[in-house]
């Protein structure tokens, strides 16, 4: 028998359908090779029990003919998901030991679909980051190196655990959230395939939560088919998610291998930055003529407040954070630091549990929100995102179908590279997925080829509010001309 | 606009993390780098724009007044670093 | 009714030692709504209850947890705007209040600041003087009540109980239209009446579902507005009146002394009588109140407001005026009975087919004192309206007298029964028949010959004669023919 992990998540369904293999075998495989990919650090705490016990249970249903969805498919949950009894700290210290009583909508709907839970991945710090490197356990490996180079890369972040472990083949597929470009950013420098749905598409309910109007969850897979398998699971309107949305979810398994004839194309001419690596500009290029050829019909628009995103993003995110992250006081649950009185508890808890990237955030947000600066600052940034909804509203209405653009302004880089650098420049990783939260809308990262070096870079297709299925239709497009890309195995 | 180490040391006070000189100094340089990125925004003409409430189109869905949840207040303080009695404590507060 | 106007009236301002001060107050209510469960979670809001026994998992806000607005909470709101004649925002925005505390577990009271559910609106308020003003209404507005600290449990910690937190208030805020510590508790029960009548809040001062929080300032009789001290969470009408006169006359203590006025939060402690200043915050809040993330905009169906406002009970003041007009009761009577709701309509029970006269006279007089005396409530009055109307009917038909009759109800208030059979079995029946009567003068003339004489000589002796037949008769005898019969007899017209 072929290595079980070789299979992609839909080769593996259809592979325990037709009973060539069991959900145990599979599991087994999955256990061993995350044990063996220690070196990673994708994983922070690993489920084995639980996830044999989930497989056997699935086997049973399989034998009965009842297999669900999912049934026997090993996953990543990102630490930011609540797992019932499961560590769940957003990988931060300020959440010691928390154990939730609960577990996350999007997760409840995988296991309802018979998935297993192979463990928690790695991600950075409550989300805050773009390189896994500010997580408390430490930072992940990316499993790509540059040709002829040792040196470790990161994954990318936050999901950089989710990205890595489908990379490293340690998961059929993984759950990830995008703030900013959390599951987009951290799929393209891993070769993996993520989509950031509507905002609204996935339940946040027992999702940790870093920016409330921001945050959306969404899958990372090997390839366009798994994640269109994982998102229709994930996907939910949730009564206890008032910002869900009550559409039905279509089969988006469905969109992947439709044709892209007649369907426009928009390249925004604003994404075009000074200074932008040959091979990215290239990467598009590549992305524009593969669709083109296609039969989609490419136009150039115009995004005009695009480099307003980031800028805006970084009062509206921080400022949500301060207060989304004001329940971590030592008092309820996780971390608790000695103090004199509660103000000193308070403070050193918090000193102590939180790391530097999350107090810079809550720091910036806290002085935004401030009295004298709410209007400069908070209601400014709130109205500047009307204006970037505006400008993609502007071009739906147009008529384009969706937008094309390069996924990051760079391929991975080493771990500890940026570490040292102004805050700003590690910010800058998210220029090209930030808009992309600020107005809502849904966005994939698919691989479209390696760098000189021979690290992946992706591209992004941006779609309509609730058209992810045009978006796995176009990244299926890409994906086919341009092929898929596996790590070689040196953990 | 940016900010000296004082308005850092009371940022910091406001969201009840403790630190020290050397950090608030610190912090001061990194916070100062992000509003200096973020300035940009003034050159953003936003006059009679409205800031943005929610990004999906959508009436916020409502709850029935009834009773679902609650009456397990031992699954509550599970995870408390104190608690006596299912109540959750604190250094003592004076008002 | 005459609705005063709001210049300084001579006979509320206080006297200092300078000079005439008036006092202005401002009341920000906090009225718990009426509901099953609380504002954004699926927890019982119930009072009482085993610690951390009402807290869902979102109360405790354990990460990840979301709001989810209670429609009724919605409802209840729009209904109290509707009842204050106030104008209900058809959109209205959820805010976050950030500050740290060990009752607040999110870290943040969502709250409502730029745009109430409910902004401007009066109420009228009656003054025991029978004057009424208008209090202005500023806003309305929802927000989610905090949990519960402990301090007396342990020596050095405190005990944090989340059955409050998330529990549904109303915030009624007023202007600064009131004048006097009698119209400031006027106001609260006027208010109280108001939320009560409408169903909107139970009202239950002591279980803390209504409290407020008193602006006091005052300035010399025509100037600008003083700096205001906050009074935090009064919970009784009578301690809002003490707190108030204390903190009027601190204040003016302090600017005829040449002192100036801190703004401030204090608190009233009812066992010295005394406003003292909280203790003093170590620095200025700093709320950064921004939307709520979490919940969209509050958008309200016309249609449904509509829909609302033709359900409203009729309220105090309608009812009021109905009162006086259909039944004929004096302004005060009415007022008096239309208090609470539940007297209202035992009153109109009473009344219906009476005479609401006679019947406002005995539920005023015999119910109401008797059931003070008891501290019970209208609701559990062991008297009920059909049993206190059969006994205002056998007055009327003299079938029992007045007198008589005090003595029916308080056999029916502590043994119950049917009233008509009661003045059966127990003989109460009024004497009409003239012969007895007679008979009776007719024994006391006889037994008391001097006396005859004496009444002969000065007429109004009469009246002890016919104490004396009363007296005979049980108090059972018709009083107007007694003293028709004594007249007679005695020969004295
Ligand atoms: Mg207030
Ligand atoms: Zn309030």
């Amino acid at each position: 028998m072929t290595d079980l992990t070789d299979l992609t998540l839909a080769e593996a369904r259809d592979g325990l359908k037709a009973r060539d293999f069991t959900a145990v075998d599979l599991t087994k495989a999955y256990v061993a090779a995350v044990e063996a990919a220690r070196d990673l650090n994708a994983y922070i705490v690993e489920t084995p029990e639980k996830a044999l016990a989930m497989a056997a249970a699935s086997d049973e249903r399989i034998a009965r003919g009842e297999a669900r969805p999912l049934e026997g498919i090993p996953l990543g949950i990102k630490d930011l998901f609540a797992t019932e009894g499961v560590h769940t700290q957003a990988c931060s210290h300020v959440l010691d030991r928390f154990l939730p009583p609960y577990e996350s909508t999007v997760t409840a709907n995988l296991w309802a679909d018979g998935a297993v839970m192979l463990g928690k991945l790695n991600m950075d710090e409550f989300a805050m980051g773009s390189s896994n490197e500010t997580s408390y356990y430490g930072p992940v490996t990316n499993p790509w190196r540059k040709r002829g180079s040792n040196a470790r890369l990161v994954p990318g972040g936050s999901s950089g655990g989710s990205a890595a472990a489908v990379a490293a083949r340690i998961c059929l597929g993984a759950t990830a959230t995008d703030t900013g470009g959390s599951i987009r950013q951290p799929a393209a420098f891993t070769g993996t395939v993520g989509i950031k749905p509507t905002y609204g598409r996935c339940s946040r309910w027992g999702i940790v939560a870093f920016a409330s109007s921001l945050d959306q969850a969404g899958p990372i897979a090997r390839d366009v088919r798994d994640t269109a398998i994982l998102l229709k699971s994930m996907a939910s309107v949730d009564p206890k998610d008032t910002t869900s949305v009550d559409l039905p979810v279509p089969d988006y398994e469905a969109a992947v291998g439709r044709s892209v004839k007649g369907l426009k194309i928009g390249i925004p001419r604003e994404y075009r930055l000074d200074g932008m690596p040959a091979e990215i500009d290239a990467l598009w290029q590549k992305g524009i003529d593969i669709l083109r050829d296609a039969g989609a019909e490419i136009v150039e628009i115009s995004l005009p407040h695009t480099k307003y995103a980031l800028p805006a993003y970084y009062i509206v995110a921080p400022a949500e954070a301060s207060s989304n992250l004001a329940r971590y006081d030592g008092v309820r649950y996780g971390l608790r630091e000695k103090g004199e009185d509660i103000v000193d508890l308070y403070e050193t808890t918090r000193a102590a549990g939180f790391g530097a990237e999350v107090k810079r955030r809550i720091l910036i947000g806290t002085y935004v929100l401030s009295a004298g600066y709410y209007d400069a600052y908070y209601l400014r940034a709130q109205k500047v995102r009307t204006l970037i909804k505006k400008d993609f509203e502007t071009v739906y209405a147009d008529g384009v179908d969706a937008i094309l653009t390069p996924a990051t302004p760079s391929s991975a880089f080493g771990i500890g590279e940026k570490a040292g650098a102004d805050p700003v420049e590690m910010y800058l990783n998210d220029v090209f997925t930030v808009t992309v939260n600020m107005a809502g809308l849904p966005g994939i990262a698919v691989p479209a080829g390696l760098s000189a070096d021979g690290l992946p870079l992706g591209l992004q297709l941006i779609g309509r509010p609730f058209d992810e299925e045009t978006l796995f239709t176009l990244g299926a497009a890409i994906e086919q001309a341009a092929g898929t890309v596996s790590a070689e195995r040196w953990w | 606009m940016s900010v000296d180490t004082a308005t850092v040391t009371r940022v910091a006070r406001l969201a009840r993390i403790k630190v020290t000189a050397e950090e608030a100094e610190r912090m001061t340089h990194e916070l100062n780098s992000i509003l200096g990125f973020v300035e940009q925004l003034d050159e953003v003409d936003v006059t009679g724009v409205e800031p943005m409430t929610s990004v999906v189109n959508s009436v916020m869905r409502r709850r029935a007044d009834e009773v679902t949840d609650g009456g397990d207040a031992a699954r509550v303080t599970a995870n408390a670093p104190m608690s006596d009695d299912n109540f959750f404590l604190v250094p003592k507060v004076v008002e | 009714m005459t609705i005063a106007p709001r210049i300084p009236d001579p006979k509320k301002l206080i006297k200092g030692a300078t000079g005439d001060w008036e006092v202005v107050i401002g009341m920000e209510v906090h009225a718990q709504v009426t509901s099953r469960s609380k504002l954004f979670s699926g927890a019982s809001a119930a009072y009482g209850g085993a610690p951390n026994s009402h807290v869902s998992l979102v109360d405790a806000a354990m990460p990840g947890m979301l709001p989810v607005i209670n429609e009724e909470c919605i409802a209840q709101a729009v209904r109290t705007g509707l009842g204050l004649k106030a104008a209900i925002n058809e959109v209205s925005v959820f805010d976050r209040k950030n500050y740290f505390y060990p009752d607040l577990p999110q870290g943040y009271q969502i709250s409502q600041y730029k745009q109430p559910i409910v902004g401007e609106g009066v109420v009228t308020v009656d003054l025991p003087d029978g004057i009424s003003i208008e209090v202005g209404i500023e806003r309305l507005h929802l927000e989610q009540d905090a949990g519960k600290s402990i301090h007396d449990q342990h020596p050095t910690m405190s005990f944090v109980d989340l059955n409050r937190s998330g529990v549904a208030l109303m915030e009624i805020v007023s202007k600064p239209d009131l004048r006097s510590s009698e119209e400031a508790k006027a106001y609260l029960s006027k208010l109280r009446t108001i939320l009560r009548y409408l169903g909107t809040c139970d009202g239950n001062m002591e279980e803390g579902s209504l409290r407020a929080d008193i602006n006091v300032s005052v300035r010399r009789p025509g100037e600008p507005l003083g700096t205001r001290c906050e009074i935090k969470n009064v919970n009784s009408i009578r301690f809002a009146g003490q707190a108030i006169e204390y903190e009027a006359r601190r204040q003016i203590g302090i600017l005829e002394d040449g002192g100036v006025i801190d703004q401030e939060t204090r608190l009233y402690d009812p066992g010295k009588g005394e406003t003292r200043s909280m203790r003093s915050k170590e620095e200025a809040h700093d709320y950064r109140y921004f939307p709520d993330p979490d919940l969209l905009p509050l958008v309200l169906d016309p249609a449904w407001i509509e829909g609302l406002k033709a359900h409203l009970p009729e309220l105090p003041d309608e009812k009021k005026a109905r009162f006086i007009a259909d039944y004929g009761v004096t302004p005060y009577d009415a007022m008096v009975l239309t208090l609470e709701r539940a007297s209202a309509d035992y009153f109109e029970q009473v009344a219906k087919g009476r005479d609401g006269k006679a019947a406002a006279n005995f539920m005023i007089n015999e119910l109401f004192g008797r059931l003070n005396k008891d501290g019970r409530s209208i609701e559990d009055s062991p008297v009920s309206a059909d049993q206190l109307g059969a006994i205002v009917d056998l007055i009327r038909d003299g079938t029992i007298s007045g007198k008589i009759a005090k003595d029916l109800f308080e056999i029916v208030y502590t043994e119950g029964g049917d009233p008509r059979d009661l003045v059966e079995s127990r003989g109460l029946k009024q004497v009409t028949d003239t012969g007895a009567i007679e008979k009776a003068v007719d024994d006391v003339i006889a037994a008391n010959p001097d006396k005859v004489a004496q009444a002969k000589a000065k007429p109004t002796l009469a009246g002890w004669f016919v104490g004396q037949v009363m007296k005979a008769t049980g108090g059972k005898a018709n009083p107007q023919a007694v003293n028709d019969i004594v007249k007679a007899k005695l020969g004295i017209e």
